[in-house]
């Protein structure tokens, strides 16, 4: 623990040296350019928020709190009510990081930890490869391929056995927040396991070799390593979570995109991006189109909601195993 | 160490944001300001009527290489927003403005049909190889979730030489907002009063029952990959992935099978019945040969045209359209406007003026 300690100490000082020139003019124009485009960032998030919150007044007005919690979503009526989409923003996302991170840690470790020299590379490369593909060739894979299998092989089975949970009960399409929420693990498995094997590489050597000294079993020590690395693959999660929560093409292929909240992940769903996505083509009238303006400031929200408690738990962890600063 | 490839790593962060400032600064100046030369004209509109609009400024374009033509298929809600604020020479609109919209425009706005669409319903039985029997009602209990197995009674009893299977329905519907939905719907409204009273006609209905596909090629797909599904699709779609259709019932009780004829049909039986400014809903037309789920599309012009310039190439290309252009409809499975239809379009064309001056 201490060692990670005092390797902060001369990260801090170089820090600083950047931030407080010596009077060398290169120095000072570095130093300008760099603040500005920090703060381009910040009044490009501002300007954003803005402009969303402003283009969903009139839907702000006229609904209040009640669009947070209406569950009517019908245009024709100019009835607005977010609470599916969130529901099944949430739950897909959630679905796909349970099922995503073992998954991840998993790759992760093999890589890092075990597989041999000739195989790591290769292998490490096309979890890579999988994170370059387009969302819409998901979808396209997930009806053509995924949905029929899950509707012929995995939904049944899960009905017969687990029927009695009210999660997998209903009609078996193949299409709905199960197979919305496994494409979206398949999507943000090459992320999280990207950075959660960038994460183990960086837990220094020492470490092994001290858990190991100890008469630590392989297994001991790897949890010496990822209790090191906590707090990188807390970040690596958060990078996946976001991922999930904005991904668009490929979840509306096969989420079913219907707002109604039900409790059979059999069942279709609906999330606030596929919903920007289908509907604003043809939204003609003023409130219906700013009713859409103001999903996208709830997936804002939403997002922020969500990294920010991410953080707090990063923070959390931190403080506890007082493990390596690493934070992706 | 990480903080000098953090810099590093800045620095062509910088330098490339740097280079995107500058390509983006200087690539307006460079290609909007040719006025004097050519004549360029812009559309934004439905996706419907897209493969034939690109047809027809490719077809255009060789005729009159002087005007420049461009046609973004934004969807139908774009070419009305922008028609409006005028940031457009002409929109596109599968179905007709609203008077409110109508209204909130700065000037007398003009619907010009160009042709018409249809929407079939398709269906993925394994068993059923010959095209099924539908009545109206029966269309409607099946959408509305009162119709939930195919060897229902009510559908046996058009499709009495066909065995049905003892399976669950399940339907596809649009999850985005389009056309094909709108028209789908309004013909639902108009013959089924609870359909009406329930869901009502729209882009993007709030659909009783199914589950959402994206476009006609996510409608399809899912069509395709599950048995026992029923949806409905643009007719040039089922025609082009010769997806198995259904005969409708119309009004005059005759079962017809969705064709460009029947269409065109469709049409020409309504337009004792079409207002003076064409815009009109032909679902459920009256007629014997008529097939009931049709309807136009749309370019939306104003009548009193700014700039005489390009006023008159919109004139001139609207005219082409109406008449060269419609024999290119066919080839891409679209129905030609009637006769007396294409007569009332020129009607609307030749009203068009620019500074007091008729532009024909």
């Amino acid at each position: 623990m201490s060692v990670a300690t005092e390797k902060l100490s001369p990260h801090r000082g170089d820090w600083r040296r950047v931030l407080s020139p010596t009077g060398n003019f290169g120095d000072a124009i570095f130093r300008i350019l760099m603040t500005a485009v920090a703060f381009f960032v910040v009044a490009i998030v501002v300007g954003m928020i803005l402009t969303l919150g402003a283009d969903s007044l009139m839907s702000i007005r006229q609904f209040g709190f009640g669009f947070l919690t209406g569950q009517q979503w019908n245009p024709v009526r100019s009835e607005f009510g977010a609470l599916p989409f969130i529901y099944g923003t949430l739950m897909s996302s959630l679905i796909a990081l349970l099922i995503s991170v073992p998954f991840s840690l998993g790759i992760a470790i093999f890589l890092v930890e075990q597989a041999p020299h000739y195989l790591a590379k290769p292998v490490g490369f096309l979890v890579e490869l999988l994170a370059a593909i387009p969302s819409v060739v998901y979808g396209l894979w997930g009806i053509f391929v995924l949905a029929p299998f899950l509707r012929v092989y995995v939904e049944p089975p899960l009905a017969r056995h687990l029927g009695w949970l009210p999660f997998f009960q209903g009609q078996i399409t193949g299409i709905g927040l199960l197979t919305g929420g496994i494409i979206l693990a398949i999507m943000v498995t090459p992320i999280i396991s990207a950075v959660v094997r960038d994460v183990l590489s960086a837990v220094p050597g020492n470490q092994r070799e001290a858990a190991l000294a100890l008469g630590a079993t392989k297994w001991e020590m790897i949890r010496v390593v990822l209790v090191n690395g906590a707090p990188g693959i807390a970040g690596a999660v958060i990078l996946g979570l976001g991922r999930a929560l904005g991904e668009t093409m490929a979840v509306t292929m096969v989420i079913g995109n219907r707002a109604e909240i039900s409790s059979s992940l059999f069942a279709p769903s609906y999330t606030i991006a596929s919903a920007i996505a289908n509907e604003f083509t043809e939204a003609t009238d003023a409130l219906y189109l700013s009713a859409l303006v103001e999903l996208g400031l709830i997936l804002f929200l939403v997002t922020f909601i969500v990294n920010g408690l991410a953080r707090v738990l990063v923070w959390n962890v931190t403080r506890k195993t007082g493990g390596l600063t690493r934070t992706a | 160490m990480p903080l000098p490839k953090r810099s590093l790593h800045l620095i062509i962060l910088v330098g490339l944001i740097a280079i995107a400032v500058t390509l983006a600064a200087c690539n307006p100046n460079g290609t909007n300001h040719a006025s004097s030369g050519p004549v360029a004209l812009q559309g934004v509109g439905a996706t419907f009527p897209n493969p034939l609009y690109q047809k027809w400024l490719s077809e255009y374009g060789k005729l009159n290489p002087n005007i420049k033509i461009d046609y973004q298929s934004q969807g139908s809600g774009a070419g009305i927003k922008q028609i409006q604020s005028q940031l457009v020479q002409f929109g596109a609109s599968d179905s007709p403005m609203k008077d409110a919209d109508l209204q909130a425009a700065p000037g007398e706005i003009l619907h010009v049909p160009t042709v018409l669409g249809a929407v079939v319903i398709t269906y993925n039985l394994n068993a059923v190889t010959q095209p099924l029997n539908f009545s109206p009602d029966v269309v409607a209990a099946i959408f509305l979730g009162k119709i939930t197995k195919w060897n229902d009674a009510r559908i046996a009893a058009d499709n009495k030489s066909v065995t049905l299977p003892n399976a669950d329905i399940t339907v596809v519907h649009r999850s985005d907002g389009s056309g094909t939905s709108a028209v789908f719907t309004d013909y639902l409204s108009k013959i089924s009063p609870e359909w009406k009273d329930k869901v009502g006609t729209g882009t993007s209905p709030s659909w009783p029952i199914g589950i959402g596909g994206k476009g006609n090629e996510g409608v399809t797909g899912q069509i395709k990959n599950t048995p026992n599904t029923i949806g409905y699709v643009e007719l040039a779609y089922a025609v082009q992935n010769k997806l198995p259709v259904a005969k409708i019932k119309n009004a005059s009780g005759s079962f017809i099978e969705p064709t460009i004829d029947s269409v065109t049909a469709a049409a020409a039986a309504s337009a004792g019945t079409t207002p003076d400014d064409l815009r009109v809903s032909i679902t459920n037309a009256q007629g014997a040969d008529v097939y009931p789920i049709s309807s136009y599309t749309y370019i939306l012009v104003y009548k009193d045209q700014k700039d005489p310039v390009k006023g008159k190439a919109l004139v001139d290309f609207l005219w082409w359209g109406i008449h060269d252009g419609e024999k290119y409809a066919k080839e891409l499975q679209y129905a030609p406007l009637p006769a007396d239809i294409v007569k009332r379009a020129e009607g609307k064309i030749n009203s068009i003026v620019s500074q007091g001056k008729a532009l024909r």
